[in-house]
């Protein structure tokens, strides 16, 4: 069976656990790319003056970055009547604060409950997984990157190149991963960006270590041997001819690296490193619930479910994968 | 095989030497002047009153400045006149600078290697105490909380997975699977979380204690009260720290034992009559072990580092919190002691590993090729 992006989805959607977590990472998927539409207090649809209005494409990227809308920039929606707007499926902004619904249980009104100062948490949960699912897929397309190019250089130039790049994998590992993340985005200032930088940083070791074996098996076969006697340069050899027949390990393996991304960048915010207030993230959320726990289940049950699951869909997609891509690994 | 060992050994001090390379570096890089911001703190941030005397002191009491060799002044003066045809010192050139620059890099970076050799670490920047004597304090609890774990982990999870391995696709194995795969995925600082309000000094179960290592006043009872009120506290953040591991290593002895039952030599052992149950403890574990001890060399940097958060949560005063306090302290020299000093054990741990497997298995010569 060739393996094309198409069969490897087909043969997932096949089994049953990795179907569920196909599923279940799309529906993630959706939520985060849509977040800004989903919870928000701004109207999907409003009437104002005779005239209508989509107010909800002002908080859209790239939208927002435009002055859509001048004249609205100073109305207070709740005034308006309500048989003239459309609201959002959760009608509230993440960082809407209600003086007069702090610490409530979950009800229809708010399914997930409110925090200490009355903002709802459903809403605030649904922003928090823009942060983990793009640390996810960022922090772990920089390391990818970074392993499978100094990876493919270790294995395909063997001799001095990869002594030396042998050795900086083996200095990289050495260093506790955790502590060097939390020591570089301590040093530097918080965003978002400089921690998916250090997790992207210190996390390509795997990667490398894989495609360094990968190649140093298939260098030598009989199809690498025809390429050569082409005649074709080593880019050409590099890119074209190993590097796909090496991608399957590196597949299963940035699939576990993307939920041990998600665990990274939770745990950081739960110690107070993550991205900077008001935007919510699943960690914070967690963190913060610590001062209310007697009072409020709620707030540490819900965010520390929505990071537990979306950490075991994605390794419940790594086996998945696994299992397809590498028959050997299945039989034991 | 000698070859072999030969060659990790005279590797070592190249890896070492990288890693206090990148160590300095990385911290050298670090925007602002830590000292500088210490000074400005303390005198109430007026920058203008920091004195340039005391100043200079400060910094190369910290190791932030040396002074440079006379032969490396000449040796820059002897350059920029060369470049640039004057050296003027009143308004040094760009080439003066660089080189200004370079040497005091390279010349701190040797006085820091130097000190490391003697364990001289320097001083701390948050309470100016030698970051040694911090250390001194904080490894033996880490390592008791580490070693305690290894224990548990190694002794629950190896005859759990031998035990999956014999009853393959059994009820047994496939719901400790399951179980196993969903305790590797709860975030354990959720869980150390969990378990504080549930079963600490709480309104719920309030069965253990809320943190720290001892009671108040415990050093006044007898050895084995304190050593009960100890391992008392030692609990919850046990438990937090085990979990994980569960998973990784019970799954490893699987396959591990799953591979050995398919040996030739249990197959002959069973020919012989064996039943399986005395074939699998006494030829397939035995030969499986030798993996599964070597592996230990890789777990253990794991749950090191895993101890950052779980120190933290739990207010253990080991090197996990020490780590994260000087984080947030900005307190360089000791984030450069532990960085340098836990990729070292590390190192070691993982060359222990790597030469422990040689001996007992000759067949990794063969992979010399592969170092």
């Amino acid at each position: 069976m060739k393996l094309s992006f198409r069969n490897i989805l087909k043969s997932l959607w096949q089994r049953k656990l990795p179907r569920l977590s196909l599923i279940l990472l799309g529906l993630l998927g959706l939520m985060a790319i849509n977040a800004s539409w989903l919870a928000s207090s701004t109207p999907l649809y409003a009437v104002y003056q005779d005239k209508t209005y989509f107010p909800i494409l002002r908080e859209i990227w790239p939208l927002n970055h435009l002055d859509l809308y001048p004249e609205l920039q100073s109305i207070e929606w709740n005034n308006l009547d309500k048989k003239s707007l459309i609201l959002p499926l959760i009608p509230y902004s993440p960082d809407d604060y209600d003086l007069d619904a702090i610490l409530e249980a979950p009800s229809l009104k708010h399914p997930l409950g409110t925090d200490d100062q009355g903002r709802d948490l459903l809403s605030r949960i649904i922003h928090g997984s823009k942060i983990s699912l793009s640390v996810g897929f960022i922090a772990v397309g920089i390391y990818v990157s970074i392993g499978l190019l100094l990876g493919a250089l270790a294995g395909y130039f063997g001799g001095k190149t990869d002594f030396l790049l042998s050795r900086l994998i083996e200095i990289v590992i050495c260093f506790p991963t955790f502590f060097l993340i939390l020591t570089l985005v301590g040093v530097l200032e918080r965003s978002l960006f400089y921690i998916m930088l250090a997790i992207g940083l210190t996390g390509w070791t795997g990667i490398a270590r894989l495609v360094r074996g990968e190649f140093l098996k298939l260098k030598n076969q009989d199809f690498m041997t025809a390429a050569r006697t082409l005649g074709l340069s080593d880019t050409r050899l590099i890119f074209y001819h190993l590097l796909p027949n090496s991608l399957a390990p590196v597949l299963v393996s940035a699939t576990f690296g993307m939920a041990s991304a998600i665990l990274i960048e939770s745990s950081l915010s739960f110690l107070g490193f993550g991205v900077p207030p008001p935007t919510p993230s699943w960690g914070q959320l967690l963190s913060s619930a610590r001062g209310f726990m007697d009072m409020a289940w709620w707030l540490a049950l819900f965010p520390g479910l929505a990071i537990f699951l979306s950490i075991t869909t994605l390794n419940l997609l790594g086996e998945g994968l696994r299992d397809v891509l590498d028959p050997k690994l299945k039989r034991v | 095989m000698g070859t072999y060992i030969l060659k990790r050994l005279m590797i070592f001090p190249v890896t070492l030497f990288g890693i206090t390379l990148i160590t300095f570096f990385v911290m050298k890089l670090a925007p602002g002047n830590p000292v500088a911001t210490k000074m400005q703190a303390a005198q109430g941030l007026q920058s203008e009153a920091l004195s340039g005397e005391v100043y200079e002191q400060t910094l190369k009491l910290y190791g932030l400045k040396v002074d440079l060799p006379k032969s490396y002044e000449n040796f820059i003066a002897w350059s920029t006149k060369i470049i640039h045809g004057r050296d003027s010192k009143e308004s040094p050139p760009f080439t003066r600078k660089a080189l200004y620059e370079i040497g005091q890099a390279t010349f701190q970076y040797i006085t820091w290697l130097k000190g490391l050799a003697q364990l001289n670490f320097g001083s701390s920047l948050k309470d100016f105490r030698p970051v040694w004597d911090k250390i001194k304090e904080a490894l033996p609890i880490t390592l008791i909380l580490n070693l305690i774990s290894l224990f548990i982990v190694y002794f629950v999870s190896i005859p759990m997975g031998a035990y999956s391995a014999l009853k393959r696709g059994g009820l047994w194995d496939q719901t400790t699977m399951i179980l196993m795969f969903f305790l590797y995925s709860l975030p354990s600082f959720w869980i150390a979380t969990l378990l504080l309000v549930y079963f600490a000094e709480g309104d719920f179960l309030g069965w253990f204690p809320l943190g720290g290592l001892t009671s108040d006043g415990a050093e006044v009872l007898p050895w084995f009260q304190q050593l009960g009120d100890f391992l008392w506290h030692l609990v919850l953040p046990v438990i937090a720290m085990v979990y994980g591991s569960f998973a990784f290593l019970s799954r490893f002895s699987r396959s591990v034992v799953l591979e050995s039952l398919h040996e030739d030599f249990v197959r002959t052992a069973r020919a012989k009559g064996l039943n399986k149950s005395a074939a699998l403890w006494k030829h397939a574990f035995r030969h499986s072990l030798i993996p599964l001890i070597t592996i230990m060399g890789t777990l253990l940097p794991a749950l090191l580092g895993g101890s950052v958060i779980i120190e933290q949560i739990f207010n253990i005063p080991g090197m996990g919190r020490l780590a994260f306090e000087s984080v947030l302290a900005r307190d360089y020299p000791t984030i450069m002691a532990i960085a340098t000093l836990s990729a070292f054990l590390t190192l070691v741990s993982l060359l222990l590993s790597d030469l422990s497997y040689a001996w007992v298995d000759p067949r990794v010569k063969l992979e010399q090729k592969s170092l």
